[in-house]
């Protein structure tokens, strides 16, 4: 069996599956985040007239955290994290992460990090970039909030379709200042914006051997981005250092790998030796070219963060490219660190300064501007190049603004010269 | 018979159908609303009841993708459209199935705005040009989830059990 089929078939409690199989697999962590607002309602709605409390099944196994809208950008949004809050409370939530620069941060950089997510984890999120969470060996996937309140009642998912999976094999060295980033807008953009829809994607090779889980999580981030069910790096020596060393995980840890004749739909090869900073263009993820075919355009607003990248190691490879530069007068370069955490050791090691200095905006840890809510949203015709995971059409706040996606090391060279730049030339 | 009222391409994302800047607004009631806020033209005629309920939103392959955000689907049953597309991105189609949406997977679909259409179990028949299409089959899970009224009263029937 494939990774996700023998995950599959241990939380459905049946000896095997295989692609196409329909099973109802226990949930080992349910997460959400603001929108557990709407997840409370649907909960409450399945328990009316019945007579039943509403109680979920296993509070310990339920994680919220808030961080699309932090600090509340409207009333709105206020009365819904009120009404979160009173309900973790109520229910005894265990895995719940306030607005707060300790604790707090994005969903997919607190599950991780504080050792939330294990190997062979099934892990539903209420969020697309759920997929994030196979970096650690687990299958996660993203649902919807009825679905999530469903979970929250019964402990399990109801439909859960066995994906094909697609194996993924990256092998060589990266060149200097290509990242994983780069490696997965150029596979979206080989296989399409839904060529593994309904599928999952394995990843496998030399290449994914030698990145940290930091990197790892950027690949599995945007496996969704393919139209992925589910994204997974085999668990290795890496994922136990990460969540002994980063993050205090004390048990033992049992490691999960596919057997030798599993089934893969496909295998798709990659050699990353000559491969360039990529660029995902306006309007959709899989519309990906090298840098050099867009170097020059003109930029508005530059951003460093989300879920994608904004890690110590992102943020280090930026403040490596601005060190005693000075951002460009013509652009705003706003960075948010992934949590509380990363901020904090940020600072430490000087980078929160470096990057201050240079004249970027250091935001709050949070999703930031990357889903157009708040704390940056463009002006009619603006260019934004960002280093989050989406460009749709009206992403950041305005459908008359275009949004191109890239590596913080493009980001960061870009930021300098106020146009997309290729950071192997330009910004040393 | 059900009449396309609009046609759209490709990789139609849940930031078109729902912008994220409403996200903020999750009830049912008040979602439909802000329904392609950003399709000024189509937006308005939604908004104005000027669409009849039962009429076919025709999309091509990977409807629905991005978020898992619920209001875009909740936001699209409030006017009661039929989703027609050659394919659904997965959270979006099982969301549709939770929340009674009713989609319609064809993957060779061929029609233009102003069509009609016959929307069997098996089969859609375009009455425009007489062309019949295979329709992709949901799970038997999924044909029980609307059967029972979506994911909500079939939870139910599952704790009560």
């Amino acid at each position: 069996m494939t990774i996700a089929e023998k995950i599959l078939a241990r939380a459905a409690g049946l000896p095997s599956v295989k692609a196409g199989d329909v099973v109802e697999p226990k949930v080992d962590l349910a997460m959400s985040h603001e929108n557990a607002a709407l997840v409370i309602n649907q909960f409450n709605e399945i328990y009316q007239g019945t007579m039943l409390p509403a109680h979920v099944w296993d509070p310990s196994r339920i994680a919220i955290i808030f961080d699309h809208r932090v600090p509340a950008e409207s009333w709105k949004t206020a009365n819904n994290q009120r009404k979160v809050r009173q309900f973790v409370t109520a229910q005894g939530i265990g895995k719940f992460h306030e607005i707060r620069g300790d604790e707090g941060g994005i969903c997919h950089q607190i599950l991780p990090e504080n050792g939330y997510v294990r190997p062979g984890a099934l892990v539903l999120g209420t969020d697309s970039h759920t997929t994030s969470h196979g970096a650690l060996g687990t299958f996660a996937m993203g649902i919807g909030a009825t679905e999530m309140a469903s979970v929250w009642a019964l402990g399990v998912a109801l439909n859960v379709e066995v994906p094909a999976t697609i194996k993924v094999n990256i092998k060589g060295k990266l060149p200097s200042r290509v990242y994983a980033k780069d490696i997965i807008l150029h596979l979206i953009g080989k296989i399409t914006a839904n060529g593994a829809s309904f599928k999952v994607l394995e990843f496998h090779g030399s290449t994914i051997r030698r990145m940290s889980v930091s990197e790892r999580l950027t690949l599995c981030n945007m496996a969704v981005e393919a139209g992925a069910t589910s994204g997974i790096v085999p668990a290795d020596a890496e994922t136990l250092r990460y969540l002994k060393e980063e993050a205090g995980v004390k048990e033992r840890i049992a490691m999960l790998d596919a057997d030798a004749d599993a089934v893969y739909e496909r295998t798709v090869e990659i050699d990353v030796t000559k491969l360039v900073p990529q660029v995902a263009c306006p309007h959709t993820v899989d519309n990906v070219k090298p840098v050099s075919a867009v170097a020059g355009k003109k930029l508005d607003q530059i951003v460093i963060g989300s879920c994608t990248n904004g890690r110590f190691d992102d943020l280090e490879i930026a403040a490596k490219i601005l060190r005693g530069k000075k951002v460009a007068r013509n652009v705003r370069l706003l960075i948010f660190p992934a949590s509380g955490r990363i901020y904090q050791r940020a600072m430490e090691a000087g980078i929160i300064q470096t990057l201050a200095r240079s004249g970027a905006v250091i935001m709050n840890s949070g999703c930031g501007c990357c889903l157009g809510i708040h704390q940056g949203a463009l002006a009619d015709t603006e260019v934004a190049l960002t280093t989050t995971n989406r460009n749709f059409k009206g992403r950041m706040g305005n459908p008359n603004a275009e949004v191109y996606l890239c590596s913080p090391a493009t980001a960061a060279a870009s930021a300098i010269t106020g146009q997309i730049t290729n950071p192997q030339k330009g910004g040393k | 018979m059900s009449k396309i009222v609009i046609k759209f391409e490709d990789d139609v994302s849940t930031d078109a159908i729902y912008p994220g800047r409403y996200m903020a607004t999750v009830l049912p009631t008040e979602t439909p609303a802000y329904a392609f806020a950003d399709e000024k033209a189509f937006n308005a005629k939604l908004t104005k009841k000027e669409i009849p309920q039962g009429s076919v939103l025709l999309a091509g392959s990977n409807f629905g993708c991005g978020s898992s955000r619920e209001q875009a689907v909740s936001c699209l049953k409030g006017h009661e459209l039929i989703i027609v597309a050659r394919s659904f991105a997965r959270i979006f189609r099982q969301n549709s199935v939770n929340l009674g949406l009713r989609t319609v997977a064809v993957p060779d679909i061929e029609a233009a705005e102003g069509d009609d259409l016959e929307l069997g179990r098996d089969e859609v028949v375009n009455r425009t040009s007489g062309r019949r299409f295979r329709v992709e089959p949901l799970s038997s899970t999924q044909e029980a989830m609307i059967e029972a009224g979506g994911l909500i009263p079939y939870t139910r029937k599952r704790l009560v059990a």
